[in-house]
């Protein structure tokens, strides 16, 4: 949301004159009115700012909004520190600054949030180091996808004081400014992902607690040890990574680790080694303070280790339990530890990934998870009785993934059409985004299906009649023959219906809520000039007896105002019971006449409700089955989400071919209508 | 038949067996079952069917397949000539005639009108019906029929239809594993082996990147395509570069990761 573009667009508005400060206080009551009071009250403000210019204004109220959406307090202090922020720091940089606070505010709340924004001077010295340091979040993307191409377990990157992993996620830290040089500094970024993810990879925390030490000296040390090693381990398959570690490793260890060195190079080192060789560094041993190393934690690393191996096992032992299901008893090899670990077995992706995350952990796979799983206990939630409204719910079946079959009836459902929102809300949108819709509609158009069959072609189906008889009677009178003779039929008609189901569920309040509507309107936009059949619905919900679909556009609806508003109306609510409401539009759509017809979810990660047990494993694989059952009806599902978080369940919920995630939740609104045209095309 | 020599191959395709699929394609050929082979792209489809027809001593009709590919365009359509019309076979009828093996590549990117035309010669009816020329023709024993397709596409109108999909034996494919396949880049692209086991453990960087921003990995033929360049004295990274980033994404996040892979490898 880079948007310096957008004040100097509004420039023509330069030349209105200034707001007042009674208008710009009436203004700012509306949108920080929350955190006034009597005595309190933004008149200065409003005082300092009506000497301001009026696109400074308008940049300090249309931020002011956008913060008041998370926090007014932190919207009315920035209101009182915009005009000297813009004057130190520019629209752009004054924009990061406010940014860097409302995602400390996300964080860690309006204390830290408030320090920040207030702490000018201190954002304006790292803004004029920034030429060269590097933050977490412009690396994040990168290094992510970086370390998933390494791969062995998913690992998810946060950002933390020190560059440290438990296993599952790489805390790196959020920033590094060591040298003179951004090429550089990402350099120390990137060795210290890739030495975290080789401490996962090749077992740093594969011990028992007791084995390691604890004084804080040791530790480092330790860590150092364990680079050495990880490092050694590098070269063969990764040879310019570790010319990269090595590059970094200065200054050189002393020639006290010159043994250890010697130790940790051989190929079948262990981390048992490290152990071993910290206990025969002489009491004078100083670990140099190389940038990448950061710090290991093995009490946090392997208690983290321990819940994922229980989580692991007892997911494996479910995963196997569908496999034998699904091939029946005698289809199955028998299930051995080894035939599994060896990748023998020709297991479902599913299974694989958890063998392989054992494995991991483990060195080898525990008996114990190979037995089939026990019914869990169900839970025995009281459930409040059946209201006089419930029985005009609409009844849904709900996969129960531990029994293995439906729980009849389970959800109830109703639709209910979304509030109005305001309209403004759309015109902006259709403002801010005009050259990508109207690059969007260009491209939409050029999909336009048309079955018109071409006459006087050079080749084609079949003869044209009418051409070849006028040519034949031109032959005879003695001109040439005409040889375009055919008739061939031009590309056919796309055929083609869509319903979009949008999430609505708390987890979207915010900047996602914002990106979802601004991607309908493009998309509604782009899909109006290719003229395919669409509709839109919301989804959220509130235990199983308050499954809730709202209606944006129905199929037979035109986009309109009505439409429009709906579109800005939408809200984030309670839930994401997902099964439910892609039963229900399954069955909208299923009944829309046409040869293609195409369901796509929009949601921010997984599948959640407040209670039944729907959260977890329950929700993701009662999901899954609904959409079995939307394909099984001749619909084709396609998922979209915007989780950046685990990714490991998806494919087994979406079936791999069918979902993308989004991993920039500002590149929602123009990558939604991409996506459908690549879908479609 | 001269006609027959221009679809014979003269020399033996390099073609390293996997799993079997050389025999279950002989067996498919000799009980005159049609064979649909499933694979992403890139991992050795086309040259295997290159090498079967080599080995069993038949022509091959290749028809890469596009979506505006109609049944005229493979059955055959008139043309006029000289005040005449005239009848001119198309690939599939060709084939048929010469029984050769036909060869459909990507047959879901063919208009769905088209699969259909092939549905009575992949049944145990083994004929081709010109409509036009009210002829049935019926295929010789040695005639086959093989079609491929990429079950990866993220398109909802790029899917074999049931009915299409239930006349073939499928013969699945993947890349092989790291030694097979780093001997297969050594070989075809005259790189040396250790810069070929270094292109094959990028392409499994790359692959565990599938899902995750992109839609493919990098195929053996991307490696193979990057190991020419090697050998030809371009610079490791910058063959990568152009022969596998930027062959398999144009995002620039995506790009940019893909380079710190390639800097890892080399």
């Amino acid at each position: 949301m880079s948007s310096s573009a957008r004040y100097s667009e509004a420039a023509p508005g330069a030349a209105e004159p200034p707001l007042g400060a009674a208008e710009l206080e009436r203004r700012l009551e509306e949108l920080v009115g929350a955190v006034l009071s009597s005595r309190r009250t933004a008149a200065g403000i409003s005082q300092a700012l009506s000497a301001s210019s009026r696109e400074l204004q308008d940049f300090v109220l249309q931020w002011a909004a956008v913060t008041a959406k998370s926090s007014p307090e932190l919207a009315f202090q920035f209101c009182g520190l915009a005009p000297r922020a813009v004057g130190e720091l520019g629209y752009a940089g004054a924009e990061r600054w406010l940014l860097a606070a409302i995602d400390l505010y996300d964080r860690e709340g309006l204390h830290r949030a408030a320090a920040e924004l207030k702490d000018l001077a201190a954002f304006v010295e790292r803004a004029r180091e920034g030429a060269w340091g590097v933050e977490f979040g412009a690396v994040a993307g990168v290094l992510e996808t970086f370390v998933a191409g390494l791969a062995g377990r998913r690992l998810k990157l946060a950002p933390a004081e020190l560059a440290w992993t438990d296993g599952a996620t790489v805390y790196l830290p959020r920033r590094v400014a060591l040298f003179a040089s951004r090429a550089q500094n990402f350099r120390v970024y990137k060795a210290s992902a890739a030495l975290l993810w080789a401490q996962t990879r090749f077992g740093s925390f594969a011990l028992a607690p007791a084995d390691y030490p604890d004084a804080p000296r040791e530790l480092e040390l330790l860590a150092l040890l364990e680079a050495l090693r990880l490092a050694a381990r590098l070269e063969h398959d990764l040879p310019g990574l570790y010319r990269d570690l090595e590059a970094l490793s200065q200054p050189a260890p002393g020639a006290e680790f010159g043994p250890a060195r010697e130790r940790l190079r051989a190929p079948g080192a262990t981390v048992a080694d490290s152990l071993a060789a910290l206990r025969e560094l002489p009491a004078s041993a100083r670990a140099p303070d190389w940038p990448f190393l950061g710090a290991l934690d093995p009490a946090r690393a392997l208690a983290a280790r321990d819940e994922r191996i229980a989580r692991d096992k007892q997911a494996l032992r479910a995963a196997l339990e569908r496999w034998r299901e699904e091939r029946g008893d005698e289809g199955l090899p028998p299930l051995d530890g080894a035939s599994l670990a060896s990748g023998a077995a020709a297991a479902p992706g599913e299974v694989k990934r958890l063998v392989e995350s054992l494995l991991q952990d483990l060195g080898e796979l525990p008996e114990d998870c190979l037995a089939p799983a026990r019914e869990s206990a169900e839970q025995a939630a009281a459930e409040p009785p059946e209201t006089e409204d419930d029985a005009h719910a609409l009844r849904y079946d709900e996969w129960d993934h531990r029994r293995g079959h439906y729980r009849k009836d389970w959800c109830l459902l109703r639709e209910r059409d979304v509030n109005p929102g305001d309209p403004a809300f759309v015109a902006a949108a259709l403002e801010r985004y005009r050259p990508q819709i109207r690059q969007l509609k260009r491209s939409f158009e050029a999909l336009r299906g048309e079955d018109r069959r071409l006459r006087g072609e050079p080749c084609g189906e079949d003869v044209d009649l009418d051409a070849l008889v006028r040519a034949r009677a031109e032959l005879a009178a003695g001109g040439e023959l005409d040889e375009r003779l055919f008739v061939r039929r031009a590309r056919h008609a796309r055929d083609m219906v869509a319903l979009f189901v949008v999430d609505m569920s708390g987890s979207t309040k915010g900047w996602i809520n914002d990106c979802e509507r601004h991607a309908l309107v493009l998309l509604c936009e782009a899909l109006e000039a290719l003229g395919d059949r669409y509709a839109i619905y919301g989804f959220s919900g509130l235990t199983r007896k308050r499954c809730e679909v709202y209606r944006v556009k129905r199929f037979d609806e035109p986009y309109g105002a009505a439409v429009r508003e709906r579109i800005a109306g939408i809200q984030a609510l309670d839930y994401t019971r997902m099964g439910a409401a892609i039963r229900h539009l399954s069955r909208i759509l299923a009944r829309e006449p046409a040869r293609t017809r195409l369901l796509l979810t929009l949601s921010d990660g997984k599948p959640d409700d407040f209670s039944d047990g729907y959260r977890g494993e329950y929700g993701i694989e009662d999901t899954r089955r609904a959409l079995i059952e939307a394909r099984r009806a001749g619909i084709h599902p396609f998922c979209i989400t915007i989780d950046r978080e685990a990714s490991d369940y998806l494919p087994h919920m979406y079936g791999a071919a069918s979902y993308t995630v989004v991993a920039d939740v500002a590149r929602l609104p123009t990558r939604l209508a991409e996506l459908y045209r690549r879908l479609t095309a | 038949m001269g006609e027959e020599g221009e679809f014979r191959l003269e020399r033996e395709p390099y073609y390293r067996p996997l799993h079997g699929e050389v025999e279950l394609f002989e067996a498919a050929w000799r009980n005159r079952v049609p064979v649909l082979l499933k694979g992403p792209t890139g991992c050795g489809k086309t040259r295997f069917v290159e090498y079967m027809a080599w080995r069993l001593g038949r022509p091959l009709v290749t028809v890469s397949c596009h979506d505006d590919l109609t049944a005229a365009d493979l059955a055959g359509r008139y043309l006029v000539s000289a005040g005449e019309t005239v009848w001119v076979d198309g690939p599939m009828t060709r084939a048929v005639r010469l029984g050769a093996i036909l060869y459909l590549d990507e047959i879901v990117e063919a208009r769905k009108d088209t699969t259909v035309v092939i549905h009575p010669l992949a049944d145990d009816r083994r004929a081709l019906l010109l409509e036009k020329r009210g002829e049935v023709l019926h295929a010789p024993p040695e005639f086959m029929l093989a079609i491929s397709y990429n079950p990866g596409y993220q398109s909802v109108l790029k899917e074999l239809k049931q009915s299409t999909r239930q006349r073939f034996v499928a013969i699945d494919f993947d890349y092989p594993a790291p030694e097979a396949e780093a001997a297969i880049v050594a070989r075809e692209s005259g790189t040396d082996a250790a810069t070929a086991q270094a292109l094959v453990r990028l392409a499994q960087l790359t692959r565990n990147l599938k899902g995750n921003g992109l839609d493919e990995g990098a195929s053996t033929r991307l490696l193979v395509h990057a190991g020419k360049l090697i050998a030809q004295g371009v610079a490791p990274r910058a063959a990568c570069e152009g022969a596998i980033a930027l062959a398999l994404s144009d995002e620039r996040e995506m790009l940019a990761a893909l380079d710190e892979l390639v800097s890892s490898v080399f």
